[in-house]
């Protein structure tokens, strides 16, 4: 998980921080009366923001001071351009120079780091890899999260409770939780080392990659299903309660009105989690990799950060690392600019 | 709503219970795994009920990854990048915000853009330059002149070097630099009434008796929850420590969990191993819990 990375969404969605800031819990649009104002507080963003870019502040009175002002934004401007875009720039000079390791010599080579990238069936074998990473730890760990913030939402006996621990694998850190799935899916011993008492052989991650795989996506859908609860649970509270009456009126019985009512007009959050939790999966799986399998048994769980990470710092090929990082840099870019897209077309039902 | 629907709240408070056992079971393996010798933690199927030995085990993994220098690491290099974090967004959403000097507009580009790239994609010339964190500013000189310029005249070679690897400044620096909590600031700030800065004007204040007495008073809950979600994000960060860091004294208590990894080829530790990861996952869980309010609205606040 890194904030940074997606907070970048955070600017078409205006909604949460209003209702953020008047310092009550998350609203619920429980009187009718009230819920259109609701709805617009937590739905979609507001109309006024739609398909614009965003920008800087319009306040009417400001400060004159304007040498002040630019020096409030010093220290920020200073660390993002040492830490992001030098770094940045560094690695797309990297990509197309021959870098010695240790800071020996560069010598410039065009496309040729990047040619050997595309040409090295390895490299292809953890995109694949990646993207069934991403695709299956998304669709589990959202499909869960999706039924149970529909059932918390119910606001049955107990709701509380299953509130506050459902989140709780969010808080666990990667390395952490690979540790404990490792132990737990372990082949002698754990919790899981049981089925190879009964049928010997069937469960090894050790050896099998499959399985490696397979140990991975269910660790990390565990911890990121907290994570879409929260979002999806903010979302259907921020549907107004006068709709799910109006079903209710005409004869929908709750699961009917969870299909039909419910689930689209949750779409957006879905999408946009959806986007979140690809490239989150493309980060945040480092510390699960390298405590779980340590991108084996044969390369079946070399991710591609861990591969950039371990040719970078392990190989010393920081030509080979830049070229692998331009091109995951150009993949997370390109998700970010789909989501934008679609943000700005988003459903709301105001 | 008035309805009756029992059938179907057993079949949901089912599917809930569910949830919860498969939310809460690996704390709860973790937590057992840690009490149990090293024969009774691998027999199969491991036994459910408390073992004796927690206080063992966990003085054994204490000791094996120096948890306690580590987790004083942890809590510096946590608090920093929290601190931080809320410092650095709140004073560059003002100045976004409340100053009318051109070229705000770009600055806000600039920061924006920061939100695209997370510091796993571009891991290593980061690293390169934490180990030489004035290597831009030397290249700038190289680039324009400036250096041959001084060499030529002055007969100094100019070369600029910082290191900030196995330092609290490494670790915490880079992590602060993105525009996480610059979002969340300015949208709360763009809710503020304008009428306030004109009182505040026409009552004498200037931007910064302003921006101390009445914007950080008012952006208390927003600090609050931006705080809280930095420090747990910081607390589980892994790549990077691991990376800037390599003297042991240095390290965080994240990292430290490699000392109690099993080998392949030593004991299967597995109920130090747990302890180990008892300890380093219990701060972050502790302060969610407490602050679940804060943390699940700051968390879809900053939609991070």
């Amino acid at each position: 998980m890194s904030p940074e990375a997606i907070s970048a969404r955070a600017e078409n969605s205006v909604s949460p921080s209003s209702a953020f800031v008047t310092g009550d819990a998350l609203p619920r649009a429980g009187d009718p009366a009230d819920a259109p104002k609701i709805a617009r507080n937590t739905s979609g963003p507001p109309a006024k923001n739609k398909g614009r870019a965003p920008r800087s502040g319009d306040k009417r009175a400001v400060f004159r001071n304007n040498w002040l002002g630019f020096a409030f934004a010093i220290p920020q401007l200073l660390l993002i351009f040492t830490f992001f875009y030098w770094p940045a720039s560094q690695a797309i000079y990297w990509a197309f120079t021959l870098q010695g390791p240790w800071g020996g010599g560069s010598e410039f080579v065009g496309l040729d780091n990047i040619k050997a990238v595309v040409t090295d069936p390895v490299y292809w074998d953890s995109v694949v890899r990646s993207l069934v990473f991403a695709a299956v730890s998304t669709g589990l760990s959202m499909g869960i999260a999706l039924v149970m913030a529909l059932l918390v939402d119910r606001e049955l006996a107990g709701n509380k409770i299953y509130r506050s621990v459902l989140v709780w694998p969010y808080a666990i850190a990667a390395p952490a939780l690979g540790l404990a799935f490792r132990f737990m899916l372990a082949p002698q011993a754990g919790v899981l080392a049981f089925v190879n008492h009964i049928w010997p052989g069937i469960w090894d991650p050790t050896i099998n990659g499959n399985e490696a795989l397979g140990a991975i996506i269910f660790a990390f859908a565990w911890k990121y299903v907290g994570y879409n609860f929260i979002f999806m649970l903010a979302a259907l509270q921020g549907i107004p309660r006068s709709l799910l009456e109006a079903g209710a009126m005409d004869g929908a019985r709750p699961l009917r009105r969870m299909v039909d009512i419910q689930i689209p007009l949750l779409t957006p959050t879905l999408f946009f989690l959806l986007v979140l939790n690809i490239t989150d999966s493309f980060q945040d799986s480092f510390g699960i990799v390298d405590i779980m399998t340590g991108g084996g048994p044969a390369r079946a769980t070399n991710l591609m950060v861990y591969k950039i990470y371990f040719d970078g710092f392990k190989g010393l090929d920081y030509s080979g690392a830049a070229a692998q990082s331009i091109i995951l840099m150009l993949l997370v870019i390109a998700l970010t600019f789909i989501q934008f897209r679609y943000v700005e077309r988003r459903v709301h039902y105001t | 709503m008035v309805e009756r629907t029992r059938l179907f709240n057993i079949v949901c408070q089912v599917l809930l219970f569910l949830g919860l056992v498969v939310s809460v079971f690996p704390f709860f393996i973790v937590a057992i795994a840690a009490t149990h010798n090293l024969r009774d933690v691998n027999l199969v199927p491991m036994p459910l009920w408390p073992g004796h030995d927690f206080l063992a085990n966990f003085s054994t993994a204490w000791t094996r990854a120096n948890f306690g220098v580590k987790l004083v690491n942890s809590v510096i290099f946590a608090l920093g990048v929290a601190f931080g974090k809320v410092a650095i967004s709140a004073i560059t959403a003002y100045s976004i915000v409340y100053f009318g000097y051109r070229g705000r507009t770009l600055i806000f580009w600039l920061v924006f853009i920061t939100l695209m790239l997370p510091l796993e994609v571009r891991i290593v010339p980061t690293y390169a330059v934490a180990a030489n964190v004035l290597s831009p500013y030397q290249a700038i000189l190289d680039v324009t002149g400036i250096s041959w310029l001084i060499a030529h005249f002055t007969g100094v070679q100019v070369a600029l070097n910082f290191g900030l690897l196995d330092s609290y400044a490494g670790l915490i620096l880079p992590l602060v630099a993105t525009a996480t909590g610059t979002f969340l600031y300015r949208q709360f700030f763009l809710t503020l009434p304008d009428e306030l800065v004109e009182a505040a004007k026409m009552d004498g204040a200037g931007p910064l008796r302003f921006f101390w007495d009445m914007i950080i008073p008012l952006s208390r809950t927003n600090i609050a929850a931006l705080f809280t979600i930095m420090f747990v994000w910081a607390w589980n960060e892994y790549l990077w420590p691991l990376l800037v860091t390599t003297d042991p004294l240095k390290r965080v208590a994240v990292v430290g969990l490699l000392d109690v990894v099993p080998d392949k080829d030593s004991l299967p530790e597995w109920n130090v191993a747990m302890a180990g990861t008892l300890i380093v996952m219990l701060p972050p869980l502790i302060i969610v819990a407490l602050t679940q309010r804060l943390f699940v609205r700051g968390l879809v606040a900053t939609e991070k």
